[in-house]
């Protein structure tokens, strides 16, 4: 049951407001809407004013042990940093993705940037004015949420890498559901984290992973009891505040025997000239008949309409299944100046599934290289890729996946469908699958295709009075519906609004 | 120039460089790669399945050899044929009688002038560049303009002997408005642990029609390293069919650049693998210009601890609009302990595209298995039928006789099916 939420239609407003100016003349071109667009500004670019503490820019076991004492963190948390810290730097950046960037300075990054307020928020009223205002421009309006008492969506706001107030928290906990942010889970449940953490992505597993590890500021904790349905959706907001900074933040979340819990992440940053780095792990622990369902609408900073700025995404998102459990990816990715992003699914446990729903819309000089891995390890394993890329402006966006078929894996079965759309010519759309099978019983089916909106399909709604630029939203909607299909709806509505403002003025 | 490469390779220090020179720049450049060069690892993405560390163990040598017949080998008795052993032409199994519509000369006896400009990548293709600087022998085959050449022209390559490296590369330059169909046979007769390193470069003119027949069937315990360069004029038509039927590791490099408008590009590949064989076929099909097409289909069987290896590229420059490309790869396993390593891959830089690809592991439908043994096929026969019917789609694209009932008698002898 949901309900809907005022704010995300605050929001859509601005479209709207758009969208009518335009109507309004009719000998309106292309070209001329091109130009608009171009000035038009990422509407999430604003920064709060809200007095920071920082750590000094840099990199080094200091700066590690500095941020393990800001958190009061327990001794095996700092020797976990520490020692992905020595892997880090044994590590070389990858190259190997489909983008072409300049490598960040790590040395040129603030590690540790909280907002000032340090006290712990006892209720929603302690909340600073000013970052509550920042949430309400975010579509987060607790407030809002605060007088819905009925079912909604919890929210835990992650602000710069630290987690800044979590909502129905005790609503939550009557059901055994513990939802909080990762310094909390911490403190408050050490046995529970160190059991899980590091055990779906291992220290060792990548250069942004180790680095991840080493320096992780927050992030968000879910816990859900054996059997229980979590009632409500589960959301993070991340937002990258302060300039000069990274975000690293870590989520994990434990799905106990039999449960069930849908998780949204939304995720925003300030207008900045500058390429700030987000490299975040997310950790998802499927038990044995348990369902892990993961949202992500992704929509940081693109950088601006001549590729200045914009976030580097750079994250590693990675679920285990135990037998019979089920893990459900679904992302609409539409900012950040570089994705690297392959959240991927390791089936353990015979007959669990893997599902990985992705849509991602590039623009102007954004590039993307994403996609999904699938690991069967169990018998019977299932698992579903379908992947909607579309590319504009001068973008250039990439699937790359893995299907990985063990032995082990009997009876097996995948699908994947990868689409790609072009809008301009000066754009690009890449596959780049990767099919390994190693067992005979196993059915893999990949397709792919790559093609522009036809011709006939916009000459058909132009026919029925309807304009040009509709027209593409409405085709690419429903290119995309049968990811859209697998997001909340909130997020659902969310996403249609994101896709529309993503390419508009795209059109080539 | 007879300086010896100073060589990190082992396998190749027992190699004296060749007298042929085909043009100075690459010469000096495939030196360059040898000495620089190491033995590619599967770290290298382009040989992430394949390993080599078989062949590198190998100290190599080139002998001349004294085969005697080459009746087991004959694709096409009637066909216009040269045969190489070991590399070096052997003038006594060759049939070079009344030829027409086109000249052929060996590499030994060219000037460097009379060749095309080569395409053929050198600089960190190793194999490559052994196959410049050890070059044993090769030919040139000069079609004119306006030239049908109707009678089919083949040419046998014979391993003989053990450790032997054959380099040998083909040219084959095909003129405006000619038609000329290739066979290539790759065979080894008691050969252990010996190595093709072969090059064929083709140039198809303008509305040229060029066909070529790839047969690999090296036995157990060889191996086979090739690389197809292909350059397509406008209007040109090409089509390449690789049929692998043996040898232990097999891998080939088939680079097609469509250089003008109005360009079809065929390529059919299909890999029949039992006990411990590799094969890896990877291509490349580069669209430069607008307004062409490209079909790729390549299926395979894998059988026993075999592993089949597909990389297939298909780049669309910007610019390069309204180009048809499709990609299909279909594979069966039918032990458990095989394995099918799949990458059909797509970049694409223009919008006003039709491009797709597909690729599918699987096994046999054992309903469909079940339909004909309930119309009285035994089990065994059944599963051949559906095995040759699944191959089958690309040995229909096959339009030579000769060599789709040579590969059936393969297919007979070495696996047991009847495909007919």
């Amino acid at each position: 049951m949901y309900l809907r939420i005022q704010t995300p239609i605050e929001r859509v407003d601005v479209v709207n407001h758009f969208q009518f100016n335009r109507e309004g003349m009719s000998n309106y071109t292309e070209d001329e809407l091109a130009e608009d667009l171009k000035d038009q500004e990422y509407k999430f670019g604003f920064t709060t004013d809200i007095e920071s503490d920082k750590a000094p820019k840099g990199l080094n076991e200091d700066i590690i042990r500095f941020i393990s004492a800001k958190k009061e963190e327990p001794k095996w948390l700092l020797d976990f940093r520490l020692n992905a810290f020595n892997v880090w730097k044994k590590m070389t950046e990858p190259e190997w993705a489909h983008v072409h960037y300049t490598k960040p300075d790590f040395q040129d990054i603030t590690y540790y940037s909280a907002p000032k307020q340090s006290k712990k928020y006892e209720s929603w009223d302690d909340v600073d004015p000013e970052m509550k205002e920042t949430m309400k421009k975010l579509g987060i309006s607790m407030e809002e949420q605060k007088r819905l008492t009925g079912t909604s969506v919890a929210v835990d706001f992650v602000m710069d890498s630290v987690s800044v107030a979590t909502s129905f928290k005790d609503k939550l906990a009557e059901l055994g559901i513990i939802f909080c942010s990762f310094s909390e889970a911490v403190k408050d449940h050490p046995e529970l984290v160190r059991k899980h953490m590091g055990t779906v992505v291992p220290t060792q597993d990548n250069f942004y992973a180790a680095l991840n590890s080493a320096v992780f500021t927050d992030g968000s904790f879910c816990y859900i009891p054996k059997g229980v349905r979590c009632p409500m959706e589960l959301s993070t907001y991340f937002r990258i505040n302060e300039g000069g900074t990274g975000q690293f933040e870590r989520t994990l979340v434990v799905a106990d025997e039999g449960s069930y819990v849908s998780y949204l992440e939304g995720c925003t940053a300030p207008q900045r000239d500058e390429n700030q780095l987000h490299a975040a792990v997310v950790e998802l622990v499927s038990k044995e008949n348990a369902e892990i369902k993961y949202s992500t609408v992704q929509n940081w900073y693109p950088g601006d309409k001549d590729g200045i700025g914009g976030i580097f995404n750079f994250v590693t998102k990675r679920g285990i299944c135990e037998r019979n459990a089920k893990i459900s990816w679904t992302q609409v990715e539409t900012g950040s100046a570089v994705t690297w992003k392959y959240p991927s699914c390791i089936l353990k446990g015979d007959n669990s599934v893997g599902e990985f729903y992705s849509v991602a819309v590039t623009n102007n000089y954004q590039q993307a290289d994403t996609g999904t891995k699938m690991i069967h390890l169990g018998k019977n394993t299932k698992s579903t890729i379908i992947s909607k890329g579309i590319s504009a402006g001068k973008s250039q966006n990439s699937y790359r996946g893995l299907v990985q078929i063990h032995k082990s894996a009997q009876n097996a079965r995948n699908f994947s469908q990868c689409d790609s759309l072009l809008m301009t010519d000066e754009s690009g759309a890449h596959t780049f699958p990767y099919i390994e099978c190693k067992n005979s019983s196993a059915k893999i089916e990949h397709e792919a295709t790559t093609s522009k909106i036809g011709e006939d399909q916009i000459f058909y709604c132009l026919q029925r009075g309807i304009s040009e630029e509709k027209a593409i939203g409405l085709i690419v909607n429903g290119y995309c519906k049968e990811v859209l299909n697998q997001l909340p709806m909130e997020f659902a509505v969310e996403a249609q609004k994101l896709l529309t403002i993503s390419l508009e003025g795209s059109v080539g | 120039m007879n300086i010896v490469a100073d060589t990190k390779q082992e396998f190749i220090s027992g190699l004296t460089p060749s007298s042929i020179y085909l043009n100075q720049e690459a010469g000096i450049k495939a030196q360059e790669t040898i000495s620089t060069t190491k033995l590619p690892t599967t770290r290298i993405e382009a040989w992430k399945y394949t390993r080599l560390a078989k062949i590198g163990k190998i100290n190599f040598s080139n002998e001349k050899s004294s085969l005697t017949s080459i009746a087991n080998y004959n694709i096409d008795s009637d066909a216009f044929t040269l045969v190489f052993v070991n590399g070096h032409y052997s003038s006594e199994l060759s049939n070079t009688d009344d030829y027409q519509g086109f000249s052929i000369k060996k590499l030994s006896d060219c000037d460097s002038s009379e060749l095309p400009k080569s395409n053929l990548k050198i600089e960190g293709e190793l194999f490559n560049a052994i196959n410049t600087n050890f070059l044993n022998d090769g030919v040139l085959i000069d079609i004119p303009n306006k030239s049908i050449v109707n009678r089919t022209i083949q040419i046998l390559h014979i391993l003989e002997g053990n450790q032997t490296i054959s380099n040998f590369r083909t040219i084959v330059k095909a003129g405006a408005f000619s038609k000329a169909s290739i066979i290539q046979g790759f065979f080894s007769e008691n050969a252990e642990k010996s190595f093709a390193n072969n090059v064929t470069e083709a140039f198809v003119g303008e509305n040229a029609f060029l066909t070529i027949d790839k047969v690999q069937s090296e036995d157990q315990g060889n191996f086979h390293i090739s690389t197809e360069q292909i350059d397509q004029e406008k209007d040109s038509t090409f089509t390449i069919n690789t049929l692998t039927l043996n040898g232990s590791l097999v891998r080939n490099n088939l680079n097609i650049n469509v250089n003008g408008q109005n360009c079809t590009s065929n390529l059919n590949g299909a890999y029949l693998l039992k006990e411990k064989q590799h094969v890896d076929n990877h291509t490349v099909v580069d669209h430069k210009v607008p307004n062409c097409e490209s079909n790729e289909l390549y299926k395979g069987v894998i059988d026993d601890q075999s592993t089949a290896v597909f990389n297939g590229k298909v780049f669309v420059r910007k610019d390069a609009q309204k180009i048809n490309a499709f990609q299909s790869n279909g594979n069966v396993l039918l032990s458990d302990n095989s394995t099918v390593n799949s990458k059909p891959e797509l970049e694409i830089y223009a919008d006003d595209v039709k491009c797709s690809h597909g690729s599918t592991t699987g096994q046999l439908d054992e309903e469909a298995v079940f339909y004909l043994r309930a119309r009285g096929l035994s089990e065994k026969s059944a599963r051949h039928l559906m095995v040759s019917a699944f191959i089958g789609d690309v040995l229909e694209k096959v339009e030579n006789e000769a060599v789709l009932s040579f590969t059936s008698n393969i297919l007979r002898s070495r696996f047991g099916w009847n495909i007919d």
